[in-house]
């Protein structure tokens, strides 16, 4: 197997998220939570964000785990405010798409600060990692819709 | 005492001798599976591609050498643990289901609502979820050993937790999370003074300690062979040939039986009443080749070079500003495991930078999460060591941990 950089994972960016992490505390108001955990190396996160009218009004987290977990739903939230259920839907598949190691995706601005984890698609067993925010944001989507997002 | 050739040992472990991420490797994984020399590799692929077949059902030659072979090394492992007995040995997928079969075989018979079992806050998984399942069937109360801040069993109290209601005390021999040797002679005394039995899990002390079960004086023994240079699924539990003979066999199938009628069946003698189906032949024959690998090197040998190996560790890694390492002070107190965080550096970026560097160590819970939770953690890293392990392991890992906090700041 070839051997990933480490400087192309741990990104200054991901570790300023990590230390100073964006939108983390309890949200007033939340219309959805989704408590989302990896049993095998036991990253956590609570997601909680309001919906009002189709569209996500506001967004935080608390949670504990790896750099990359707790910086990746950081830079999330970031991405999700005032975004229409359609367009939460579609960050979350770009940002799959990076995940798997797709080129395009990882140039894409609308990833905004979550480009910085392009690299971790080199790391396969760290990959479950950067995906708990997004596999919460999809519970909360689910739960909101009813299973019916497209 | 002599020490053996550090160099000459580690010659024998095909898997050691490999580039990681173009690095040599440097594998201090060891509490969580050991690597194979080539005299148990051999060993299997002698049985496999000489004399493969079942075992005590075939008259045939290939049967008579696989049965012999299956048996043999039942005898080795029993007289390496000191049994009284070979039929005290008990063939089974590892700790694991060695401890299952107790809580099933003996437990469902022998303990009835409001009874206890003691057991402690540093056990692993496997050494606790089994006794939860007795509880959820039986009423069983569970009650627990503290730890103190070092990692070791708070025993002041004792008398007062072992009482004629404890049926059980399930123990670890030694800690896989922290390291920490158990006393327990002490708490096999106590125990039996109250009456009540005990499972030591023997998963990490068979690995790191000479065991005498005999002298030991619990009633099981459990432990795997896949961490002390055996392979994977295959493992033992040991106990006292009356407490076998009196419990129910815990799997019906092939093997088990004497006669086996419409309505209901007799068992064959102990330890076949517990070996249902085929069995992991060329796992047990390996097992025993393992056992012989080690007893060349000595036991005692062993435990002196990973007490070095942990001493030079302790000594390097107390040099890093922001390390806290968990378990015993003592060395007499803990085996080569070192768990510890460094900084804010969560354990699975540890573990990913080192990787980086070709040197393998655990991040997580440890399946421990009784222990994680009493020190207030998520997850440590642990690099763990055996006999293979070299001062130049401890360097390279020293080195990786300084690109952690080169990283992490």
């Amino acid at each position: 197997m070839e051997t990933p950089n480490l400087n192309s994972l741990y990104q200054q960016l991901i570790l300023e998220h990590y230390r100073a992490p964006k939108n983390k505390g309890e949200l007033d108001g939340s219309t959805v939570e989704v408590h989302m955990a990896n049993p095998v190396c036991g990253d956590e996160i609570r997601l909680q964000l309001r919906i009002e009218d189709e569209a996500i009004t506001d967004v935080k987290f608390v949670g504990q785990g790896c750099s990359i977990s707790q910086a990746a739903v950081s830079m999330m939230t970031q991405k999700l405010n005032g975004k229409s259920l359609d367009e939460a839907t579609s960050l979350a598949r770009r940002f799959t798409e990076m995940m798997h190691g797709d080129a395009s995706a990882a140039k894409d601005r609308d990833l905004g600060d979550l480009r910085a984890l392009a690299g971790v698609s080199k790391f396969p067993v760290r990959v479950k990692c950067a995906l708990l925010g997004f596999d919460a944001l999809q519970e909360a989507l689910k739960q909101t819709t009813g299973g019916e997002t497209h | 005492m002599t020490l053996f050739d550090v160099q000459a040992v580690r010659d024998q472990f095909p898997a050691l001798n490999q580039q990681v991420h173009g690095r040599p490797l440097v594998y201090l994984d060891n509490a969580a599976t050991s690597q194979k020399p080539r005299a148990v590799l051999d060993v299997q692929e002698a049985y496999y591609t000489q004399d493969n077949a079942n075992v005590h059902r075939g008259i045939h030659e290939l049967s008579r050498r696989a049965t012999e072979a299956y048996e043999d090394a039942r005898i080795k492992v029993a007289r390496w643990i000191k049994a009284a007995d070979s039929a005290e040995l008990v063939w089974t997928r590892g700790t694991t289901e060695a401890i299952n079969l107790v809580a099933m075989g003996w437990g469902l018979d022998n303990i009835s609502e409001g009874d206890e079992i003691v057991l402690t806050e540093m056990e692993h998984h496997s050494n606790l979820v089994p006794w939860h399942l007795l509880s959820r069937r039986t009423g069983a109360v569970l009650r627990y050993i503290d730890l103190d801040d070092q990692g070791r069993l708070i025993l002041d109290n004792l008398d007062e937790l072992l009482t004629e209601r404890t049926k059980l005390v399930a123990c670890g021999h030694v800690s896989n999370a922290l390291g920490t040797i158990n006393p327990v002679e002490r708490i096999i005394e106590a125990a039996h003074a109250v009456g009540a039995l005990v499972l030591i899990d023997g998963a990490q002390g068979i690995v790191h300690l000479p065991v005498d079960v005999q002298a030991l004086g619990a009633d099981f023994y459990c432990f795997s062979g896949h961490k002390m240079c055996g392979p994977t699924g295959i493992g033992a539990l040991w106990a006292r040939r009356s407490i076998l003979e009196a419990m129910e066999p815990w799997q019906g199938g092939g093997e088990m039986i004497r006669f086996v009628h419409k309505d209901h069946s007799t068992w064959a003698e102990v330890p076949h009443k517990f070996e249902a189906g085929t069995p992991n032949i060329a796992g047990a024959v390996a097992m025993g080749a393992a056992v012989d690998f080690l007893s060349d090197l000595g036991m005692e040998a062993i435990a002196a070079h990973e007490r070095a190996i942990m001493e030079y560790a302790l000594a390097r890694v107390g040099e890093i500003a922001g390390i806290r390492v968990f378990g015993p002070e003592s060395l007499d107190e803990r085996s080569a495991v070192l768990s510890f965080l460094l900084g804010d550096a969560h354990p699975h970026d540890i573990s990913t930078i080192l990787d980086s560097e070709g040197i393998a160590v655990r991040a997580g819970h440890h399946c421990a999460q009784l222990v994680m939770k009493r020190y207030g953690v998520a997850a440590t890293a642990r690099a763990s060591f055996y006999l293979y392990n070299t001062t130049e392991d401890v360097d390279r890992f020293v080195d990786g941990l300084g690109i952690v906090k080169g990283i992490f700041g």
